[in-house]
């Protein structure tokens, strides 16, 4: 294969590599699953509870969607190591991205739970079903399941936002490549490997999204 | 026994009931008909507690519906509604959709909720519907799914809010008959309709609401056949 591609990648730089694809699927992983958790109440706090709650929430909610994630993750690790709390680079990301889904993913929720009707939601509270109740088994279900594809974009962008954890110093999938580029010199060819892996991750998730909602969404 | 006295509502300054009363007896059949912005569905949204009032008081089965001290959820197990959209649960199937209700807030367990379910599915003539979605329905169809759905609570009172507005005409029979058969099974029943023939027909009592007000209320045979009103002979001379 070195012959015939004439490059100096060795078969330990793949596996380099896929170790750095493991570290952007894990933080991908932390940041989706937290994110999401956070973001649905945050989401149904904004939408049902108040105008003033939701004003202050949107507030907060503002500032992280509209400074870069770059200055956030700088700032973030920078601050917890001044306050004498320092973390790993991982940590860091997991946070920042954290928090960056949730913000987002709560904007989708307030909108799915908004799309729901008011007379579906007044059609269960008059069968008996508690506030609760109907949040859990109506206004939830139906409202995620609109907001669904905007979900799946989100998280796949999610994905490809956290190479920029590597401004702090953690290995994931780009910051892999760049230290081998450094070494072979050959940058187009490990940047379209890596293409190819971040392809090679989002793609079966759009895929199986697309399937998801194909037999459960009507 | 659903007594409702003196009951005002407003939305900001429009007022739209200025003094109902209206004692429903239990096994009576009460329609209400009367002109669009009459207040009529109002009145049922407040019956249910889904509307605030500003005046007067409704009592069902002697517990005020409106009193802050009421459990408003577990008094609306005793008043099913139907809804002119018929509001199906989109996202679960037929038999889902009146199963829920009876799992999540009767507790019954999963299986006896579907069986109960299925029961009442069969009795508006939807056996054969059980797994399919709302979506997959006629209007009729769904209109009697929400029907079912309201029955599976086993409420004593069905409150309907004029379930045929929405419905093709061809659709508008079949469910018709769905109530009819309740009124004939002894459900104490408050129908908001524009079905003339059906209040004439089912109703052991119309009322005839006009800007806010029961203009005129009695037996069937007095309030459509032989109206005592100027209002309610022009607006049955519009509509029949």
């Amino acid at each position: 294969m070195n012959a015939l591609l004439n490059t100096s990648l060795t078969g330990n730089d793949m596996l380099f590599l896929l170790k750095g694809a493991a570290g952007t699927l894990a933080l991908t992983a932390i940041a989706v699953i937290a994110g999401s958790l956070i973001g649905v109440v945050l989401g149904v706090v904004r939408a049902e509870r108040g105008w003033l709650l939701d004003r202050v929430l949107g507030g907060l909610c503002d500032v992280l969607r509209s400074v870069p994630l770059l200055i956030q993750l700088i700032l973030f690790n920078s601050f917890v190591s001044l306050i004498g709390f320092p973390l790993s680079a991982f940590a860091s990301g997991a946070i920042v991205l954290s928090l960056y889904m949730a913000v987002n993913c709560a904007e989708l929720v307030k909108a799915g739970i908004a799309s729901v009707p008011r007379m579906t939601r007044w059609a269960s509270r008059s069968l008996g079903m508690t506030y609760a109740c109907d949040l859990r088994y109506i206004v939830l279900p139906i409202g995620l399941r609109t907001v669904f594809p905007s979900w799946v974009g989100l998280s796949l962008a999610i994905m490809k936002d956290s190479a920029l954890v590597s401004v702090l110093g953690f290995f994931e999938l780009l910051k892999s490549s760049q230290t081998l580029i450094t070494r072979t010199q050959e940058p187009l060819l490990l940047l379209l490997i890596v293409g190819a892996f971040y392809f090679a991750l989002s793609f079966p998730i759009a895929r199986l999204a697309a399937r998801f909602e194909r037999s459960t969404l009507r | 026994m659903i007594d409702i006295r003196a009951v005002q509502k407003s939305f900001g300054s429009l007022e739209v009931l200025k003094g109902i009363d209206i004692t429903v007896q239990k096994g009576e059949v009460l329609s209400i008909i009367g002109a669009s912005g009459s207040g009529k569905s109002t009145l049922l949204y407040c019956i249910n507690g889904l509307q605030p009032i500003q005046g007067g008081s409704i009592h069902v089965d002697g517990i005020d519906v409106h009193a802050k001290s009421t459990n408003i959820d577990a008094l609306r197990q005793k008043l099913g509604m139907v809804f002119q959209q018929w509001n199906c649960f989109p996202h679960l199937t037929v038999l889902e959709n009146v199963a829920l209700a009876p799992r999540v807030v009767l507790r019954k367990s999963k299986a006896e909720a579907q069986d109960l379910a299925a029961r009442q599915l069969e009795r508006v003539g939807l056996a054969s519907k059980l797994n399919n979605y709302p979506s997959e329905l006629s209007g009729g169809q769904q209109q009697r799914v929400a029907i079912a759905r309201g029955l599976a609570m086993q409420p004593s009172y069905m409150l309907f809010d004029e379930v045929t507005s929405a419905l093709d005409p061809e659709l508008v029979g079949e469910v018709l008959d769905t109530m009819r058969m309740l009124a004939e099974d002894g459900m104490t029943m408050i129908c908001v309709t524009h079905e003339i023939g059906f209040a004439r027909d089912v109703s052991d009592r119309v009322a005839f609401f006009s800007q806010g007000i029961v203009e005129e209320i009695g037996p069937p045979e007095q309030v459509i056949n032989a109206p005592e009103k100027e209002r309610t002979r022009a607006f049955l001379n519009k509509v029949l």
